[in-house]
């Protein structure tokens, strides 16, 4: 999928003046937040519940190699195959292998965001493939011939008449405005695709070691009928997502639905292992697992390991108020918000993506909610870190922090050049207590109010209150 | 080298160790063959159908209490009525000995595109989240899970678990490793991904309900 991080700037102003895409976003904090709040609150385990799933995770990624060679193991066993891609262009080598020797013409796709990750869709289309994804958010933007905007809603910032408008383009059927008889028409559309299709492909939220299942997990049933109805079924996931055993598993099956959507479960938890066994009426004849590495194994053993625990629920997205003001395309790759800012520049290098961690407030709200516990704003000041290591900072950023850091030094200068600014900000904002526009830095108040001091700084008002008592 | 060699040298390396030795590979084979307890969701309940009914029934799933297996085809026929379903279903050969009255279709075999309704024999039924386990197998075949518009499951009431983690030691006990597809399924198909607003029915059943048996 195509790299636009470098325009992270221009796209989120862009963001920020689209109705549609504002509208959307507005819907994301009355549904998926307030959902997961009441999930929560109505699990008392939830809390040592995200405890355990971090410490599995944890425990896993010490003994990495050990339980991908015991899923690859059970899934042999099962009379599959494992595959280990060591970065996308290797992905897409196995997965294009795969499609020719099935002799395939039509491929159907559950959702996967590491089959995003590798380019899957462009390299099969490509090579003539007719790609169609099943997901209907996904298939919503795959019609826009858009990217996702939401890692678990990829078609959360398209309104119900621009559905109408995509579908009466694409399945020439008279435009319909029902919600209901939008989905109907996706459902009967998809369905021949599905019969049709002679190779399926899904992600795998999970992977089991001690059963060599893969597991997903859905609400619309698309994955189930992509990897049955097919000839081949081809698993894309990365490495990190194996874990040891069922037990191990049920406590992400607790925590994953409560913190993506707020329900108690989805209506779909699905085990797939190996192909169709002796006797079997249906199910895939072939089952292929293809392991992404892509920059996991670099992030092992550093300062970004905790990183790999992550479930890709969107918790962390939909709670972030940065995310909230932009939504997903701005961010100009794969995987959006403060998972994304993290993962984007370890992916994909630190050129081209300077802005990612940079535009986070470091307000604490993902890390609160995240199931697994990872420590998102600490990572993203680590990448600010590196940043500053390899002398990425602008300039005019670096001379106004030196500058700041020289009167900081010096208490007097400092409590004098503010008394200074505060009555100079006071008397600009005229009593109205806020500023429309700043002159010396005209982008700040470009989407925002600057809220104005009121004429007297906190020491001058706190050394009041002493001489008061 | 291979990318699975190259993938597994580059996780070592990371972790800054070469394999691990006879001992610490044991000790983690050892954490699979005896998988540690972890905290589970708290289910007092004394009654399980009850839990189990009213979970399942929250997310728009139907649910009906009957007397025995030989009530199957009496109450699929109701409910066939009731929705203006044709006298015609997939069904699994593990329900294959109830009688169907006449002018039923009853086809043991894979669900076709055209297939408008399938019968089908859960293994589990959960009562933490009220959702049904299906195991699948050439008595259970997998597409009658998800093609028909109308799924109709059986489920006997003493197969009424607490926990997902009764289900794996009653799959441990089976002893024939993991079946080719398993699936939990808590309630019909659905989307929000038209304005966040659910519609039921995205690509799976659009109505499902269970017959609790006994």
């Amino acid at each position: 999928m195509e790299f636009r991080s470098p325009e992270f700037k221009t796209r989120a102003v862009h963001a920020l003046h689209d109705a549609n895409l504002q509208k959307a976003l507005s819907n994301t904090k009355a549904g998926f937040v307030v959902k997961r709040a009441q999930a929560a609150e109505a699990m008392p385990e939830f809390e040592a519940l995200r405890d355990t799933a971090a410490e599995i995770k944890n425990h896993v990624l010490n003994n990495l190699d050990h339980y991908l060679e015991k899923y690859e193991a059970a899934v042999t066993a099962a009379g599959g195959h494992v595959h280990y891609a060591t970065d996308a262009e290797d992905a897409r080598r196995i997965i294009l292998g795969i499609c020719k020797k099935a002799g395939a013409r039509r491929i159907t796709k559950g959702k996967s965001m590491v089959s995003e990750e590798m380019g899957l869709n462009e390299a099969l289309i490509a090579d003539g493939y007719e790609v169609v994804e099943t997901d209907l958010g996904e298939y919503i933007i795959q019609l826009a011939d858009e990217p996702p905007s939401h890692i678990i809603a990829p078609a959360i910032h398209k309104t119900k008449d621009q559905v109408a408008d995509l579908f009466a383009a694409a399945h020439h059927k008279p435009r319909k405005t029902d919600r209901a008889e939008l989905v109907a028409e996706a459902r009967e559309v998809l369905r021949e695709k599905y019969f049709t299709a002679e190779v399926g492909i899904t992600g795998g939220n999970f992977l089991v070691a001690e059963t060599g299942s893969s597991v997903i997990v859905t609400n619309e049933g698309n994955g189930d009928l992509t990897q049955t109805l097919a000839k081949v079924h081809i698993v894309t996931s990365g490495i990190e997502r194996v874990i040891p055993t069922l037990d191990d598993l049920s406590v992400f099956l607790r925590i994953l639905a409560r913190s993506a959507t707020g329900q108690e479960t989805e209506s779909y938890t699905t085990f797939s292992t190996g192909p169709r066994r002796e006797g079997d009426v249906d199910g895939p004849e072939e089952y292929h697992v293809v392991l992404l590495d892509n920059g996991r194994s670099k992030m092992l053993g550093s300062r970004f390991q905790d990183m790999l625990r992550c479930i890709r629920c969107g918790a962390c997205m939909n709670h972030c108020p940065v995310y909230g003001s932009i939504g997903g395309h701005a961010y100009g790759w794969v995987y959006p918000g403060p998972m994304g800012s993290v993962l984007t520049p370890l992916i994909k290098g630190m050129d081209g993506t300077y802005d990612l961690p940079n535009a986070c407030t470091l307000n604490g709200r993902c890390k609160s909610v995240c199931p697994v516990r990872i420590p998102l704003p600490d990572l993203l000041r680590e990448i600010r870190h590196n940043q500053f290591r390899k002398d990425m900072t602008p300039k005019r950023q670096k001379q106004a922090l030196k500058l700041w850091r020289y009167v900081a030094e010096r208490p007097k200068l400092y409590h004098f050049a503010e008394r200074i600014g505060v009555r100079i900000l006071a008397s600009m904002a005229g009593g109205k207590g806020k500023l429309r526009s700043l002159p010396f830095d005209p982008g700040w108040t470009g989407a925002r109010d600057l809220p104005a001091p009121t004429g007297r700084t906190f020491l001058e008002l706190w050394q009041a209150k002493r001489g008061d008592q | 080298m291979s990318s699975r060699d190259t993938t597994l040298s580059a996780i070592r390396k990371a972790l800054g160790r070469g394999p691990l030795d006879e001992a610490a590979r044991s000790k983690l084979d050892a954490r699979i063959a005896t998988p540690p307890q972890h905290i589970r969701a708290t289910v007092d309940d004394a009654d399980l159908v009850a839990r189990f009914t009213q979970r399942f029934e929250s997310r728009a799933g139907t649910t009906e209490r009957i007397h025995s297996l030989a009530d199957v085809p009496t109450s699929v026929t109701a409910l066939a009525e009731r929705y203006g379903i044709a006298p015609s279903a997939v069904v699994g050969s593990a329900l294959g000995e109830l009688t169907w009255p006449e002018g039923w279709q009853i086809d043991h075999g894979a669900a076709g595109i055209e297939v408008m309704l399938g019968v089908s024999l859960a293994w589990r039924g959960i009562a933490e989240t009220g959702s049904i386990l299906m195991l699948s197998g050439p008595e259970r075949p997998i597409t009658h899970n998800f093609v028909p518009e109308t799924h109709v499951v059986v489920l006997p009431v003493e197969h009424i678990v607490r926990h997902y983690e009764d289900c794996w030691v009653a799959l441990r006990e089976r002893g024939q490793g993991a079946p080719r597809a398993m699936n939990f399924i808590s309630g019909p198909s659905r989307t929000g991904d038209v304005e966040q607003t659910i519609e039921l029915g995205a690509h799976g059943p659009r109505r499902m309900h269970v017959l609790i048996v006994g």
